[in-house]
């Protein structure tokens, strides 16, 4: 479903992505692992089109995305919430969503089907976004994302700073968003969390793919993770 | 439904009022009214889109000038010269945010300005057209509109109404649509905006043309109803005057334009009454207000009483 082909991106002339590629499968999720600097954020603000590529291609199905401009990239199905969740801090819950549903052209059904994922959301649809807990701001990103309806979600680290019932309530989504077939990729930090959800893990190590292997193989190996996180 | 009432409340009031206010009042009302459509405009880029212009003044002075020259030189009548006046106004912000919305923050500031004092030295430079410095005033007989003589008070008030009007409930009409809810979430950031599938870039060009437009509309107004068309209107003075009045209501209010000009215009006014030194007391006043409604008037009453506010 998503395809990434010998992707290099970077700051300026510096490259800090050195070629990677990656391909995640209809109703999958594919964690991306490595230490702070490996060049994780950097790959999904290329497939984004935030960052021009400096080489390869990405491929969401039949499209070619690095060929678009990225305000095009979204449209394509591809949903992206970045780390800090980054909502419109002073548009209220039911804006947000509806600034989503706009741009997808999603109507008041997926709306609804959306808000019967976050029944938290749905008690707090008036409330302005900065005064959300940093739990309720994370779901209502991964709200927003889904408004569009997309056929893959990239994640940049969803579970960060937030407490074990946030953790668990945001993976019983990202899992759901799989069974319903849709291309996941997460960057995570927490081995427990990449664990719990994953079926395959890549590692990124200064910009180049280190190892990918299956959540199982990892599960029986925990101490290979230790190599590219520095633990 | 209650926003909607609110607004059509004001307009009620001021249908209102030109019945009962004396006529010195009532003279003051018109031209407020009127600085309120600039107001509205600089608020749609500003309070909504997040874009802070220092070049208004041209686009308020490419309305009255479009309006002034083509009544005086191609001698067309009020109605024909009102809407030169805001074609004007649209081809230059057009031109202008095609330029200027290449940059961003302080540097858009400075081109918009820029921009503006362009157009202030070109109508100083271009006297054999514009009178220069001097300006120049309206023929009578180019300030008929359907019959109506739009230099009498009762007719020039209504006519500032009807703009004012016209102005107020296509700014409520375009932050409650879907573009209103996307240049708001462009001003909270930009980029998220994008990765939700939108042309930022494209929204923050309509915005700035419709801003534009309806500063022209203000100044082509202004000219036929106040008779006179001058180069001080260019001058950067009209394109920070918006952005006080603007602040002092409430930036991001639809009312607060309003709210802010008719405050400003009556604080100069009655201090101006008392000493000669009323900047003095205006600039007290304003950082007062910055001080303890940092928000603007109708900010404060957004965040006091009525979140939903429009």
């Amino acid at each position: 479903m998503l395809r990434i082909a010998d992707l290099r991106a970077g700051y300026g002339a510096a490259e800090v992505l050195h070629g990677v590629s990656l391909d995640v499968a209809r109703g999958e999720i594919l964690c991306l692992m490595g230490r702070n600097g490996a060049g994780k954020t950097t790959l999904l603000r290329a497939v984004m089109g935030l960052l021009a590529p400096m080489g390869g291609a990405v491929w969401l199905g039949e499209v070619r995305l690095d060929a678009l401009p990225a305000h095009r990239v979204p449209r394509t199905g591809l949903g992206y919430v970045p780390q800090g969740r980054r909502l419109f801090a002073g548009l209220s819950v039911a804006e947000n969503l509806e600034v989503g549903l706009m741009a997808g052209q999603g109507g008041d059904a997926l709306r609804d089907e959306v808000l019967a994922l976050f029944p938290r959301l749905r008690d707090r649809l008036r409330q302005r976004a900065e005064t959300l807990s940093g739990g309720e701001q994370q779901m209502l990103a991964l709200a927003r994302a889904l408004c569009l309806g997309p056929r893959a979600l990239l994640l940049d680290e969803p579970t960060e700073g937030l407490q074990p019932s946030m953790i668990a309530a945001i993976r019983e989504v990202v899992a759901a968003q799989r069974a319903a077939g849709v291309a996941v990729l997460v960057v995570e930090q927490r081995l427990d969390a990449v664990l719990s959800v994953a079926d395959r893990v890549a590692f990124l190590e200064n910009g180049r793919l280190a190892e990918e292997m299956t959540a199982d193989a990892l599960r029986a190996d925990r101490a290979r993770a230790d190599r590219y996180l520095g633990v | 439904m209650r926003a909607l009432a609110l607004h059509l409340g004001l307009i009620a009031a001021l249908l209102a009022a030109h019945f009962i206010l004396p006529a010195y009042h009532h003279g003051n009302l018109a031209r407020v009214m009127v600085l309120a459509s600039l107001a509205l405009g600089y608020n749609l880029l500003f309070g909504y889109a997040g874009l802070l212009s220092l070049g208004h003044a041209l686009f308020f002075a490419a309305g009255m000038y479009g309006m002034g020259m083509g009544v005086q030189h191609l001698g067309l009548g009020a109605g024909a010269g009102l809407i030169l006046g805001i074609a004007s106004g649209a081809v230059v912000s057009a031109l202008v945010a095609a330029l200027a919305l290449r940059t961003s923050g302080v540097a858009f500031m400075i081109v918009t300005l820029m921009f503006a004092q362009a157009g202030f030295l070109a109508i100083l430079h271009f006297g054999a057209w514009t009178r220069g410095d001097e300006g120049f005033v309206l023929a009578q007989a180019g300030r008929s509109l359907f019959g109506l003589d739009l230099s009498a008070p009762g007719t020039r008030y209504l006519a500032a109404l009807a703009l004012f009007s016209t102005c107020l409930l296509l700014s409520l009409a375009l932050v409650r649509a879907p573009f209103g809810r996307v240049l708001v979430a462009i001003r909270e950031n930009e980029e998220r905006v994008r990765m939700l599938g939108y042309d930022t870039q494209a929204h923050r060009f309509a915005a700035m043309v419709a801003s534009g437009t309806m500063a022209a509309a203000a100044g082509a107004v202004y000219g036929m109803l106040f008779g006179y068309v001058g180069a001080t209107f260019a001058s950067v003075q009209y394109s920070i005057l918006p952005l006080l009045w603007v602040l002092l209501g409430g930036a991001g209010t639809v009312l607060g334009p309003f709210i802010g000009t008719l405050f400003m215009f009556y604080l100069i006014d009655l201090g101006s009454g008392l000493t000669t030194a009323y900047m003095l007391i205006a600039g007290v006043v304003l950082v007062g207000l910055t001080l303890f409604a940092p928000q603007g008037i109708m900010g404060e009453v957004r965040r006091r009483l009525w979140r939903g506010l429009p």
